[in-house]
């Protein structure tokens, strides 16, 4: 057990009060009842900040990365994750995009009043384990109660620094004609999770979020493929969003080919009852690589080889026509552009 | 206008408020039967069945030899070309998609 | 997927566009203008353009995507009017999703919910019910759009609301029909349409009988076809058939779906809970007689018209706008001066840059491979 866990004074009430959020005893109780038992195992004095060691990290490469991102999903758990696992995932993967090792993340949470205690418990102990099993430590964090109202249950930002690998020179910028376009895996499940797990569509799945950290990933790709020229995960606005950046950054065309986006057969069923297209869905889990063609074949090898992509493909390649454009080729062989959306987008009946 | 799918019947949900769910690849919803139910006959009749479902209604019976017709009207067209192409040419391959040229 | 993936095989496309292009070869000769065949349906318009159909067919055939999209042919007034019913503090308004964004003079339902005001998306009018089931002290209000294919669902869920006495549900009814519709749109001067291709899912409802008029008082061929490129390559092929052999008759391609009788229960459903307007206005086609309904006195009490008083101001389309001409077939969306340029997806000003299946936003988002300024215009 926690040694900070038997110095609470008091146990912790059900819900979350503005006193929490005071900075007197209540807040303090909270945050070692429920973020300091979860995230670390020393019973050091709390300090305002992390400390890292610059020769350590010196020697696992040669420039610092760091990133910031915010949770405010809702549901806050649903199938295969929580707003937890997503905060912590989500900055690692922003960190290793880069090219970067991700060191370490804060934790930022803005709680409303009122929210369960054991909600918040749930939050951090799976923020905890997925840190954990990713190694990479939670070292330093922040706590506010709001007003009802104020904001939705819980949001929380997760900053992330990570250390990029010496050599490694990857951007959106930096796509070529010629170059092949990979993804880890099947698109949408994180999307499609979501919706279906709001409830308001009533629809019935077993489509689970793809949520996981990808730098052990990205490190067996940049092993393969040292040449990588752009590395994305495919989040809000999916691959579509992704590689329409891509296009435009690189000042490139993009050529994808509909029969080789590889889509599980539920979220296909989703998308043809509500309306929506995979290449626009979430994701969680899975990255969009850019990689010379003389490495594509060793990059999709390693890729595979990796428990995170094993459904790897090669969906497409740079091209010179088009410009900042993406193309599809249908399966018919027809054409279509896709383009970036102008918001979300919604189930519809036409 | 009107996005409608084919999914399967699986089970009945609620026989006198007419619900049954319908299974598209794997995803399931409780959808309102009441048009392609057969008065005087049970529910139970139709699991089993396809049908084309319009936001939340099972909208028509899909009928499985129509759709076997049509498509053996389309094969068709392609034996009756390959015939054709075969006497033409002496062999029967099918064009590749037509090339479209990029806006520069 | 079942009954899905047989029909999007290439394979199969291939022969079918073969066939297209030997046809359109026999029928070229001495033509000055394409053959240029209407889909009505937007549902039909999505898919040409999902599958980028345009591109494999030859030069002689046109497709000119009809007024088939309920969203972008609902007037600015009647968007006015649905979200002063959704500003009420009382109302939970529930919509499809397609109408979210659909600006009004004032503002669109995506504005008016980052305004304070309480909509809901949902799929289905039962989840618009159950929304009232679960809210007892609310106001549920649901936006009834589309064409017949739609109607029956949300004349079945008013039935329900009845049987189970829900008194906190209503209807803001904006549905439309189809047939004086395309009457309208053949008495039009000058109509360049040559075939047409017809709505399926319309079509399961009200089944092929009521088209015939098409054929016989106006000599155009249409085939109802079903909603994968298959389908819509082989109805296409049946359009030319007929127009090559110089007859006008009614085809339904979409069998397995379509019964030409069309749904009893569905249809005894409408006429129960609906009844004709004298005349309903369109976005970019002006009034058209008879092409609304909206619900009968025995079921007043669902009608959120009559329950919540609304401005009913009528707005017109902006002057600028010809969506009429692109809808008629006789402007291109990218002949349009304001196409891409004054009217985007995001700043819409005519009724067919609105939803995605509007022919315009459809060129805009996917483009069309055949206009020269897109690339350019994007």
């Amino acid at each position: 057990m926690n040694p900070h866990v038997r110095h609470l004074r008091r146990t912790l009430p059900a819900t979350v009060t503005l006193a929490h959020g005071g900075g007197g005893s209540a807040m303090r109780d909270l945050i070692e009842g429920v973020f300091i038992a979860a995230f670390t195992d020393s019973d050091a004095p709390l300090e305002d900040q992390a400390c890292f060691d610059l020769a350590a990290l010196a020697a696992v490469g040669d420039r610092l990365a760091f990133t910031t991102d915010s949770f405010v999903v809702d549901p806050l758990f649903f199938p295969g994750g929580d707003i937890g696992t997503l905060a912590v995932c989500g900055t690692i993967n922003d960190i290793a995009m880069g090219g970067a090792h991700p060191v370490a993340l804060s934790c930022a949470m803005i709680v409303e009043e009122g929210l369960p205690v054991e909600i918040l418990r749930r939050v951090a102990a799976s923020m905890a384990e997925t840190a954990r099993a990713a190694g990479v430590p939670i070292v330093t964090g922040d706590t506010k109660v709001v007003a009802r109202g104020a904001c939705d249950k819980l949001f929380v930002t997760t900053t992330g620094i990570g250390v990029v690998r010496a050599g490694a020179h990857i951007g959106i910028g930096r796509a070529r004609p010629g170059d092949i376009v990979l993804v880890n895996g099947l698109l949408g499940d994180h999307g499609a999770a979501i919706l279906s797990a709001r409830g308001d569509l009533a629809l019935d799945s077993a489509i689970e979020s793809d949520c996981a950290p990808l730098h052990g990933l990205v490190g067996v790709l940049l092993d393969a493929a040292p040449g990588t020229r752009s590395l994305r995960d495919a989040t809000r606005g999916g691959v579509a969003a992704v590689l329409n950046e891509l296009a435009e950054a690189s000042g490139v065309g993009v050529r994808l080919r509909e029969l080789d986006l590889p889509v599980r057969p539920e979220v296909v069923g989703f998308c043809e009852i509500l309306g929506l297209d995979p290449l626009y869905l979430a994701n969680e889990g899975k990255l969009v690589a850019v990689v010379p063609p003389e490495e594509a074949e060793a990059a999709l090898a390693a890729l595979r080889a990796h428990p995170l992509g094993r459904e790897a493909r090669a969906i497409g390649r740079i091209v010179e026509t088009r410009p900042g454009r993406v193309v599809m080729e249908t399966r018919f062989g027809g054409e279509r552009i896709v383009d970036m959306l102008v918001g979300d987008q919604l189930p519809r009946i036409c | 206008m009107c996005l409608g799918i084919p999914g399967r019947i699986v089970a009945i949900v609620d026989e006198d408020a007419m619900l049954a769910t319908v299974d598209v690849s794997g995803v399931r919803r409780a959808v309102d039967v009441v048009c392609v139910a057969t008065p005087g006959r049970p529910l139970a009749d139709l699991v089993g069945a396809w049908v084309l479902v319009h936001v939340g209604f099972a909208m028509s019976l899909i009928d499985e030899e129509e759709a076997a017709a049509t498509l053996r009207v389309l094969a068709e067209i392609g034996e009756a070309e390959a015939e054709l192409e075969a006497i033409r040419t002496g062999s029967v391959e099918l064009p590749s998609p037509p090339v479209i040229p990029a806006a520069t | 997927m079942r009954f899905v993936d047989e029909f999007r095989d290439p394979a199969l496309a291939r022969v079918v566009i073969r066939e297209i292009e030997t046809i359109a070869a026999r029928m070229e000769r001495g033509r000055e203008r394409p053959f240029a065949v209407m889909e009505v349906c937007g549902g039909h318009t999505h898919a040409i353009f999902r599958y980028g159909l345009e591109g494999l067919l030859p030069d002689i055939i046109e497709f000119v995507h009809g007024p088939g999209c309920p969203v972008c042919v609902l007037p600015m007034g009647r968007v006015d009017d649905c979200v002063s019913i959704a500003e009420r503090p009382e109302v939970i308004f529930a919509t499809f999703g397609d109408a979210i964004r659909v600006p009004g003079s004032r503002k669109s339902l995506l504005t008016a919910k980052a305004e304070g005001a309480d909509i809901r998306t949902v799929y289905s009018p039962l989840d618009a019910l159950a929304l009232a089931c679960r809210n007892p002290d609310r106001e549920v209000v649901f936006f009834g759009l589309g064409f017949e294919t739609t109607m029956p669902s949300t004349a079945l869920t008013i039935r329900r609301a009845a049987r189970e006495g829900v008194g906190n549900f209503s209807i803001f009814c904006n549905h439309i029909t189809i047939i004086p519709t395309l009457r309208a749109l053949l008495e039009t001067q000058d109509l360049g349409i040559d075939g047409f291709i017809g709505p399926g899912h319309v079509s399961m409802v009200i089944g092929t009988e009521p088209y015939r008029f098409i054929a016989e008082e106006f000599g155009k061929p249409m085939v109802v076809s079903g909603f994968e490129p298959l389908d819509l390559l082989q109805s296409l092929l049946m359009v030319l058939r007929q127009l090559e052999s110089g007859v006008a008759k009614i085809e339904n391609q979409y069998a397995r779906v379509v019964p030409d009788t069309g749904n009893r229960a569905a249809m005894e459903a409408v006429a129960e809970v609906y009844e004709p307007r004298e005349t309903f206005e369109w976005r970019g086609l002006g009034s058209i007689a008879h092409s609304g309904v909206r619900l009968r006195e025995r079921y007043a009490r669902f009608d959120a018209e009559r329950r919540f008083a609304v401005p009913e101001i009528s707005v017109g389309d902006p002057a600028s706008c010809r969506c009429g001409e692109v809808l008629t077939g006789k402007l291109k969306p990218w002949g349009c001066p304001m196409f891409g340029t004054a009217c985007t997806p995001e700043t819409p000003l005519g009724a067919l840059m609105v939803s995605s299946e509007g022919s315009c936003a459809a060129y805009y988002q996917y483009g069309g491979v055949r206009q020269p300024q897109f690339e350019g215009a994007a």
